[in-house]
């Protein structure tokens, strides 16, 4: 299994090693072509907006909508969930925009407001060490998006079909059963729902 | 329950920076350029460190209405300088709640002899170190990131390529050594040991290593990416260069794309000047920013 990780800034060398320890391959993707022979996309943290610049100067934005409309999994971590998003809360335009859901950026506050928390996660039998810096959060779930954790109050882990978004950062951690989860529906791809599934639910 | 700045809180912020490039920002409007040229944080400063060098005196924390304003102005981490072992300084910066304190060489130093006890905060620090002793001391008082110090405010980027050369160059000779070397290093470079077993066990600098002091170009700032820095600072470089625009856009572009030569080749053309530069035989001792602090 190949899975790839958007190296174009942020915390790209520990998904890597959290994807390498739970038995894939990683893959540094910083051009379109390294795209091709991906089963699945990881979406690392970082700065969104400067990743987003990126994106656009590599002309990886188009290539990028392309691989997750192939239904191809992606999972992004707190800027990838906010490059994941429909929408954002306050912006006028989103970026990837494949995962129906708003997201509000920096929702927790500065960086003097970060913090780290167990989670309570549905489908996990223990809490989950999670690091939020900086962290966005997800403000409106759509239709079909399954929400897997709320921290006080507010939607922090959610899956919508092949995508998997979360406003912390398990890739700080040396707990890889988010990292696992992702894989597990990286493997079972066919089985997942699709949107055009959910829209009919 | 849930806990606030942590190490891991405030050590992860920095990971967070990798491959992206700060920038020196005097006002909200040289923010503004900097967040649309994709830098990954801007640091508010009082003047960048060239404007420092030519005109003298004493360089303070910067008036707290610049920094509020560039707080305003961008989405992206904001920075800002504090002197050397001014706890007052740093503590007004963290009060108004700026994103990271550089507690730096750039400005004139507070304390001569001691840093800021960096672990009793809630906001994180980086500093600057040319070797991996300094490394370890700026990381033992509570340090979350550190920079090259290299000669700021030069345009030269000699003196950041030596410091990452010896910080580097360091790391694999500890993680080289027999463990029971280890004490006689902690000795001779003036680190703890129990830092040194880190380092060992780790295979690396416990925290991320940015490069800064000196970076002018594109081509400087993959350099450093080439040469193993995490990411880059650049303080003058930008807003001293005739396109500051420009410059701010290919020196991220060539951040990110270190190895991409061709890429690098495009950016570069028909930048027009960069900033004009020192050589380092023209600076005096006690000009030199980088033997200030230990």
């Amino acid at each position: 299994m190949k899975i790839g990780v958007l190296a174009l800034q942020g915390a790209v060398r520990e998904h890597a090693q959290a994807i390498q320890a739970c038995g894939a391959e990683a893959i540094v993707v910083k051009k379109a072509g390294d795209l091709a022979e991906l089963d699945g996309l990881v979406l690392p943290g970082g700065e969104s907006t400067a990743m987003r610049r990126l994106i656009d100067r590599a002309e990886l934005l188009e290539p990028l909508r392309e691989f997750a409309d192939s239904g191809k999994p992606m999972f992004g971590t707190c800027a990838g969930l906010v490059l994941l998003a429909k929408e954002i809360d306050g912006q006028e335009a989103a970026h990837l925009g494949v995962m129906d859901m708003t997201v509000a950026r920096n929702s927790f506050g500065r960086q003097v407001d970060s913090f780290e928390a167990d989670l309570d996660i549905v489908g996990l039998d223990a809490p989950f060490p999670a690091v939020f810096i900086r962290a966005p959060h997800i403000v409106r779930a759509g239709e079909g998006v399954e929400v897997l954790c709320e921290y006080e109050g507010r939607i922090v882990l959610a899956r919508s079909g092949a995508f998997l978004g979360c406003s912390f950062h398990p890739e700080l951690t040396g707990d890889h059963r988010l990292m696992q989860l992702f894989l597990g529906m990286v493997e079972n791809r066919e089985l997942l729902p699709t949107a055009a599934h959910y829209s009919k639910i | 329950m849930s806990e606030k700045g942590t190490d891991r809180v405030k050590r992860g912020m920095a990971e967070m920076q990798k491959g992206g490039v700060i920038m020196d920002v005097v006002n909200a409007e040289q923010a503004k350029i900097a967040e649309a040229a994709g830098a990954t944080a801007v640091m508010a400063l009082e003047r960048v460190p060239s404007d420092i060098r030519k005109e003298g005196g004493v360089a303070r924390m910067a008036d707290p209405r610049i920094t509020e304003e560039v707080m305003n102005a961008v989405s992206i981490p904001v920075m800002a300088k504090a002197r050397i072992g001014h706890i007052t300084e740093a503590r007004v910066l963290e009060a108004m709640g700026v994103d990271y304190i550089d507690e730096s060489e750039v400005l004139t130093p507070a304390d001569e002899e001691f840093h800021l006890l960096k672990n009793d905060y809630t906001v994180p620090f980086v500093c600057g170190c040319r070797n991996i002793g300094e490394a370890a001391r700026r990381i033992g008082e509570g340090a979350s990131m550190l920079r090259t110090k290299g000669e700021p405010g030069t345009g030269n980027i000699v003196e950041a390529v030596r410091h990452l050369r010896q910080v580097n160059a360091e790391v694999r000779n500890i993680v080289a050594m027999g463990e029971d070397e280890l004490m006689t290093a902690a000795r001779d470079l003036g680190a703890s040991y129990e830092f040194l077993k880190e380092v060992k066990l780790l295979g690396r600098l416990p925290v991320v290593n940015f490069a800064a002091g000196g970076i002018a170009t594109p081509a400087d700032a993959a350099l450093m990416m080439e040469l193993g820095a995490d990411g880059v600072f650049v303080g003058s470089g930008i807003f001293k260069s005739e396109q500051p625009e420009r410059f701010a856009r290919a020196i991220v572009e060539a951040t990110a794309h270190y190895q991409d030569y061709v890429l690098i080749a495009k950016l570069s053309k028909d930048l027009g000047p960069a900033m004009k530069g020192m050589e380092m035989a023209t600076i005096g001792a006690a000009d030199r920013m980088q033997e200030r602090s230990w």
